[in-house]
């Protein structure tokens, strides 16, 4: 289908907003091919099958709208957790709060070094799995971040790291327009935990590419900042080896739009993995959006993907989630949960569930689901004396628990937990 | 205590009468139990009382040593020294069995101006009243009711009601369900309770629990309205001859 002339349009202007970064033959003919690719694609444009819950204009108006900067007083997530911090500021490293980039067990770089080094591992990865994830859907916001962004981490793990690496995205200018894209390699048996938290930019654009080799395991846990203006998109492109593990798990509160892309496609055997979302929204501007893409292309792998999101005052919340189990992927355990959990009837949970299936030997299941508070369970709480606001905190915490769950953490997910809590709690006023 | 007088009560969603002028008076230290046939309003009366949604006092009050209970919110209610066995305990996944309690309890202590327990102190007392209901350590870190046998869940109502120490018990039909030492167990639990100065009131159908916890006086509900009142000779009765002829005396 030909693209339109309002895509093509915007996807120039978009392009021109953004220097072409420097760098290596092989980083440069990536960045060109990335480039050539969105240009082709044009712009996502709320007409598009793939953006029809989640309007992007926000996403690609040029230039940024500013974003107010959100001040608290509470701490900042993971500082209780023994890690190595990396900050960046509006989408910059700023090496000056971070710690050395030294973690045993990895080697770490920054992606404007590591794209300027003639012979690199990187190679085979930059760019290289988000192409690979632009079939059978496009992802031009994906393809836009590998061609301009000249910030991020590129990250080589060859042992079992004890410590998770932290990255804090610290936003501090109102119309601070930043995109970071990550690399990250984990040799066969090696395991790594990545933290990310805040809020980044007033809009943030983040590509994650993940290789997972045999046996690997990659985990995850990311938070996205209370900032109330921020408008966020990411994609996270995961390959999985054989026996490999991948458990990715993100909770949001606030924002105005938020759209989170999993995409994970297993080309090994028995691997397994996990992509989960707890979402609290409150008002008319926050929309957020979970599309997950997995792609099952091996055998005996099993996927999960569990989302729940409470919505008050006339927040939205969309899931896209689809399971692709290829003729060969035989003994597949895809499973897919999103729910909805709505406090008043102004508020929106829209799910496109789908299961595309074409070995014969799978067990699939997917279901969705949206409601209200458990009238009888709220009953049977605030009959025992808790409060009515405080009891209908529990249900809506055991609600995203669920969610919580699938943190095979039990320091991180209470973490988790007691910011939601504390969230919940400040609503009250 | 209590003091229920003319309740009437009909259905917010529909147009039902289901309490038709319901009048008892439960002094301090007392056990009363009201039996009745099925659909009488016994529940309905335990719900209204407890405050629960969907009906709609039309006529009548209900006061707790003096307060009035249907102008306060459930949590205010329980706070007053109400408390409800529920005949059906809801399941409510998610949310930690002790997680629960201990918000609760903690949660009545702060509305009658008193400390919270630490969760050091709360946990001994929990453990030691949870081990004479012979509730496990499990069944406390399980979620509220999920997967609990009909007995367990009976018996963890009266583990709350232990811990909240109410000033006043009601209990729908806690011994429906039960098998014989179960029922033993349950009405041991709440003689512990009994201090003089706790009211009982006990919803059921049979006069075996009744062996158990001994009623001062024994009530006949039908369609909605307390039709006859006596001693605990009355559930005898009952259980020899069904209700057809005190219907039919009253009648
Ligand atoms: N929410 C409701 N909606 C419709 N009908 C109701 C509702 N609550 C109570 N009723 C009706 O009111 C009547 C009294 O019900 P209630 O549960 O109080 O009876 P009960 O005496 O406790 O009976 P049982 O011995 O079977 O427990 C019944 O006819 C019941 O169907
Ligand atoms: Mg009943």
């Amino acid at each position: 289908m030909a693209v339109s002339q309002p895509k093509m349009d915007g996807a120039s202007a978009l392009a021109g907003h953004y220097p072409a970064p420097s760098g290596a033959k092989w980083a440069h003919d990536a960045r060109a091919s990335a480039m050539a690719t969105f240009m082709s694609q044009g712009a996502p444009h709320k007409r598009d099958e793939y953006w029809r819950y989640t309007d992007p204009s926000a996403l690609t108006a040029v230039p940024t709208a500013p974003a107010a900067l959100f001040t608290s007083d509470e701490k900042p997530m993971f500082d209780g957790v023994d890690r190595v911090r990396i900050v960046f500021v509006d989408g910059v490293f700023d090496a000056a709060q971070s710690d050395d980039l030294s973690l045993a067990g990895a080697t770490i770089e920054t992606l404007s070094s590591a794209v300027n080094t003639d012979i690199h591992w990187a190679k085979d990865l930059f760019g290289q799995l988000e192409k690979n994830g632009q079939n059978p859907v496009q992802r031009p916001l994906a393809a836009l971040n590998t061609a301009v962004a000249d910030e991020g981490l590129v990250i080589h793990v060859t042992g079992k790291c004890e410590k998770p690496l932290a990255i804090r995205y610290i936003h501090n200018a109102k119309t601070s327009d930043a995109m970071v894209h990550h690399v990250i390699k984990i040799d066969a048996g090696a395991e790594f935990t990545l933290l990310e938290s805040g809020a980044g930019a007033a809009r943030f654009n983040s590509v994650l590419e993940v290789d997972v080799a045999d046996n690997a395991q990659f985990h995850h846990v990311r938070t996205q900042g209370r900032d109330h203006e921020r408008k966020t998109v990411t994609h996270m492109f995961g390959r999985l080896g054989q026996e490999s593990v991948l458990r990715s798990f993100t909770m949001t509160v606030n924002g105005i739009l938020t759209r989170n892309d999993a995409i994970l496609e297993f080309t090994g055997d028995n691997a397994q993995a996990t992509v989960a979302g707890a979402c609290a929204g409150d008002g008319n501007g926050f929309h957020h959006d979970d599309t997950v893409f997995v792609t099952h292309d091996s055998v005996n792998c099993e996927s999960r993907q569990v989302f729940k999101k409470v919505l008050r005052n006339g927040a939205t919340g969309v899931f896209q989630g689809k399971i692709l189990v290829k003729a060969d992927a035989q003994k597949t355990d895809g499973y897919q949960i999103s729910q909805g959990l709505l406090l008043d009837d102004n508020s929106n949970f829209l799910a496109k569930p789908e299961l595309e299936i074409y070995a014969d030997d799978v067990a699939c299941s997917h279901g969705s689901t949206v409601g209200a508070i458990d009238d009888e369970a709220l009953f049977y709480l605030t009959s025992r004396g808790v409060p009515r606001k405080q009891a209908q905190d529990m249900l809506v915490l055991a609600f995203l628990g669920e969610a919580i769950d699938e943190i095979n953490n039990d320091e991180l997910a209470d973490d988790i937990r007691d910011r939601l809590a504390a969230w919940m709690e400040r609503r009250h006023g | 205590m209590l003091k229920i007088k003319n309740l009437q009560v009909g259905l917010e969603e529909e147009n039902k009468q289901i309490l038709k002028g319901v009048n008892l008076e439960i002094g301090e230290g007392e056990v009363h139990a009201i039996m009745g046939p099925n659909g009488s309003g016994k529940s309905t009366t335990s719900y209204v009382l407890a405050g629960k949604d969907g009906y709609e006092v039309t006529d009548g009050s209900a006061t707790l040593n003096g307060e009035e209970l249907l102008d306060m919110d459930p949590e205010e209610r329980a706070a007053a020294g109400l408390f409800l066995a529920f005949q059906y305990p809801v399941e409510i996944p998610g949310v930690g069995n002790m997680t629960f309690l201990r918000t609760a309890v903690n949660a009545q202590r702060k509305a009658r101006g008193e400390d919270e327990l630490s969760a050091g102190e709360f946990l001994k007392i929990v453990r030691a009243k949870a081990k004479s209901l012979e509730i496990d350590a499990d069944m406390l870190k399980r979620p509220v009711n999920v997967g609990f046998s009909g007995g367990e869940k009976k018996r963890n109502e009266i583990l709350q009601m232990a811990m909240l120490e109410p000033k006043m018990c009601v209990l729908d039909e806690t011994d429906s369900g039960l098998d014989v030492d179960a029922m033993k167990l349950v009405a041991k639990g709440v003689n512990a309770l009994r201090d003089g100065k706790r009211s009982f009131l006990v919803i059921t159908h049979y006069q075996r629990l009744l062996d158990h916890i001994k009623p001062d006086f024994v009530h006949i509900m039908a369609d909605g309205r307390i039709v006859k009142s006596g001693g605990p000779e009355l559930a005898l009765e009952v259980e020899n001859n069904g209700y057809a002829d005190i219907l039919a005396e009253v009648a």
